[in-house]
């Protein structure tokens, strides 16, 4: 099932995240991963919301987020042109392995070492949904302790 | 020294009566409590019509009753905590059916919020999927843009109910801010034209079409469209079917109406729907009640749909023509653009299917009395008064024969909770739509089962005189769940019967010495104070039915009926609308 990207505009009120969100779950929808921040309009925000669905699960999805009383606008991006990025952070023990060889794929995909521990390492990375999930198959064979992800954000080019 | 000056300014729980003056109401349904004091305070000499419904869940059904008999919107007042949370089946039940309801509901202060202090509920949490819009007020200033924008939201777009909820200390406080005249809401703007393109589209495949059936919802009423649809059909020679919910958006005496469509519509709505080579939707939905299973639905013909809720379309059916937009304003642009043609080989296609009448029932050899008969009764007792009238419905048996053999000609004439099936809906419903249409019959029918869910309304018609025909079809079951249980489930009743005699053995009721008669409802009506009669022939029910129509004082017939009646016709869940039981040997 594709990964959709779905950009909101919604006033920025109290309550209409949790409007937005639970008409989502409500529905029998997933959410995968939701961000929200203040858009250049400080009273809008925009949040990304990546959800899994065939066409008419996201069109039903779309059509019941823009009839919210606070919902702007609905952009499903996924099939235009767009920048996508999501951020994550990752620590990973380095007790079989040493540092070297975990360094070596962080080098891969341009991720950054953001913490030393003594037997832990702390990376940041920063790509697309296929980049982060590239990245975190490689490090899957790791003993990975933790992971952070913020959730995907998006724009389209145009 | 200066002198004494009083406070400028009003308080929230006046903002709150002034919002509902402005904005037209006439009619509060309200239920006090601790958190809701102040607003019942000013509610106490205000220029309003102040109904107390002894349980807020009936309160908000009295609301809605009064909403889709009048078309205005519905107003109720509540305390927080249970008061709020006793609201929810009836804002599901008006949110389901598109009914406007403002609803305003009492909450702890707001330095209390969130500290579980006494009835104390998230109720803006707890109503945010049953409602179109809810409001946590949180300053005094905020309250007249509020309320303005709580009855636009109400009554725009698809409608809608919309909750308030207000803390006390909100109540109380001082503002200076003026009553809101013009709302504008950011992101909402409900008026949707058609595209005039898809509009195109549709007049395009209407010109062409020789087998076209209009399938009319609910969307039809609320829009105020039913003259227009009326054009249509009948100066294109357009077959029209309709929803439960769009009963009496269609005169059902004309040559076209084929009655209503689904699971127990008629052989004309659903054999037309199956051969017609155009499904024009207008302001219906397309649910499984009425589709049966989707996969066999109209699977020769091209779907329209015309609905204002573009989250409507497509949800459910694969739509070829889609047209979100108000159903009014597309009939306006479809109808200049319509060429008459020549379809009398389809009328007399119809005309041949509508002899089978919309629905039919075997004469019993037993004499016991026939629900079905009650109401082709009750029909030609209202009929022969001349009068305007309203019937109202519970949900179940009782609300598929008041569909299926009362003839419904006029748009608000038939009130019933389609979409949630609210069983309780029957008894406040026709007490709100009296008091918004005091001239007109107002009839109510009931199952023993649902009459029971808010009985303690009838007080309420007695104190306000409201002249009320509550009829009972009294089976002694719960008759829908109990027919797809001989149907579906090979005869088990479970907690279906609800005589004395004939229980499941896990309830543990023994049958008593003396058959026992439970409960009373005609001395339960005397007790509320009605008038109230109990009948067992149609020939009884003909002279209470005449009787109470004649007299000026609410009345409860109960109608003892067969207890194994079933509804028919019937397409069983999830088969095709051409597989229909026609007929079950009781």
């Amino acid at each position: 099932m594709q990964k959709h990207i779905l950009n909101v505009l919604v006033e920025n009120r109290p309550g209409v995240l949790a409007r937005i969100v639970g008409l989502i779950t409500g529905r029998g929808y997933n959410i995968e991963t939701l961000n929200v921040g203040p858009s250049n309009d400080p009273t809008i925000s925009k949040m990304t919301i990546v959800i899994p669905g065939d066409e008419a699960v996201i069109a039903q999805v779309v059509a019941q987020l823009a009839k919210q009383i606070n919902v702007f606008s609905v952009d499903d991006v996924t099939a235009r042109p767009h920048i996508d990025r999501e951020a994550i952070l990752i620590k990973v023990s380095t007790r079989s392995t040493g540092r070297a060889p975990i360094i070596e794929v962080a080098m891969l995909f341009g991720a950054k070492v953001v913490g030393v521990q003594p037997d832990a390492l702390t990376i940041q990375m920063l790509g697309s949904q296929m980049q982060v999930e590239q990245f975190l198959t490689l490090m899957h064979p790791f003993d990975v302790l933790d992971i952070s992800r913020s959730g995907s954000v998006a724009m389209t080019q145009s | 020294m200066t002198p004494y000056q009083p406070p400028q300014g009003r308080t929230g729980a006046q903002c709150v009566i002034d919002g509902l003056l402005n904005n037209g109401v006439e009619v509060v349904f309200g239920y006090p409590g601790g958190q809701a004091i102040d607003l019942f305070d000013k509610l106490y000499d205000a220029p309003l019509r102040l109904v107390l419904p002894r349980h807020e869940q009936g309160g908000i059904h009295m609301a809605d009753g009064y909403a889709r008999a009048t078309g205005r919107v519905g107003c109720a007042i509540v305390t927080s905590g249970p008061g709020a949370t006793n609201t929810v089946t009836g804002l599901a039940t008006a949110m389901m059916d598109g009914v406007p309801l403002v609803v305003i509901a009492g909450q702890v202060s707001l330095p209390l919020i969130g500290t579980d202090a006494f009835q104390e509920a998230d109720n803006t949490g707890i109503t945010r999927s049953v409602t179109k819009h809810n409001y946590l007020v949180r300053s005094v200033d905020e309250l007249p843009r509020v309320i303005a924008e709580a009855f636009f939201i109400a009554s725009t777009g698809k409608p809608g109910p919309v909750l308030i909820d207000i803390p006390k200390n909100v109540q109380q406080a001082i503002t200076l801010q003026p009553d809101v005249q013009d709302v504008a809401i950011r992101a909402y703007h409900p008026t949707i034209r058609p595209p005039a393109a898809q509009v195109a589209r549709l007049a395009d495949a209407i010109n062409k079409s020789h087998r076209p059936v209009l399938y009319v919802g609910g969307g039809a009423i609320l829009s105020n469209s039913c003259g227009l649809l009326r054009t249509l059909a009948e100066t294109y020679s357009i077959p029209v079917c309709t929803t439960l919910m769009g009963l009496g958006a269609f005169p059902e005496r004309s040559p076209l109406s084929l009655w209503m469509v689904g699971m127990h519509g008629s052989v004309a709505a659903n054999s037309a729907i199956q051969q017609a080579d155009l499904v024009i939707a207008a302001g219906a939905r397309f649910d499984d009640r009425v589709t049966g299973r989707i996969a066999d639905f109209a699977q020769g013909a091209k779907i329209a749909h015309i609905d204002v809720d573009a989250s409507a379309i497509g949800k459910n059916v694969a739509t070829h023509i889609p047209v979100c937009g108000d159903l009014r304003q597309t009939l306006e642009a479809l109808l200049p653009q319509l060429t008459k043609a020549d379809r009398s080989d389809w009328l007399a296609q119809i005309a041949k299917w509508r002899e089978a009448k919309p629905a039919t029932y075997h004469p019993r050899k037993d004499g016991k009395l026939q629900p079905q008969a009650v109401v082709e009764a009750l029909d030609r007792a209202a009929t022969a008064t001349g009068r305007p009238t309203v019937l109202t419905t519970d949900v179940g048996q009782n609300q598929m024969w008041a569909a299926q053999f009362f003839r419904h000609d006029t748009p608000r004439g038939f009130l019933s909770s389609g979409g949630m099936g609210t069983m309780g809906f029957g008894v406040p419903s026709a007490i709100g739509a009296q008091l918004g249409r005091p001239d007109a019959l107002v009839l109510s029918v009931n199952g023993d089962g649902g009459f029971q869910m808010n009985i303690q309304e009838l007080v309420v018609a007695v104190e306000h005189r409201l002249p009320v025909k509550f009829v009972i079809l009294n089976n002694a079951r719960l008759g829908m769940v109990r027919q797809w249980q001989q149907l579906f489930y090979g005869g088990r009743y479970s907690a279906t019967v609800l005589s004395q005699d004939g229980r499941p053995d896990n309830e543990h009721i023994l049958p008593p010495e003396a058959p026992t008669y439970l409960p009373d409802f005609v001395g339960v009506a005397q007790a509320y104070g009605l008038q109230a009669r109990r009948v067992r022939s149609l020939a009884e029910a003909e002279a209470a039915f005449a009787e109470a129509f004649a007299d000026p004082r609410p009345w409860v017939i109960e109608c003892i009926v067969a207890e194994d009646e079933n509804v028919l016709p019937m397409v069983a869940p999830g088969a095709a609308l051409s597989e229909m039981i026609l007929d079950h040997d009781n």
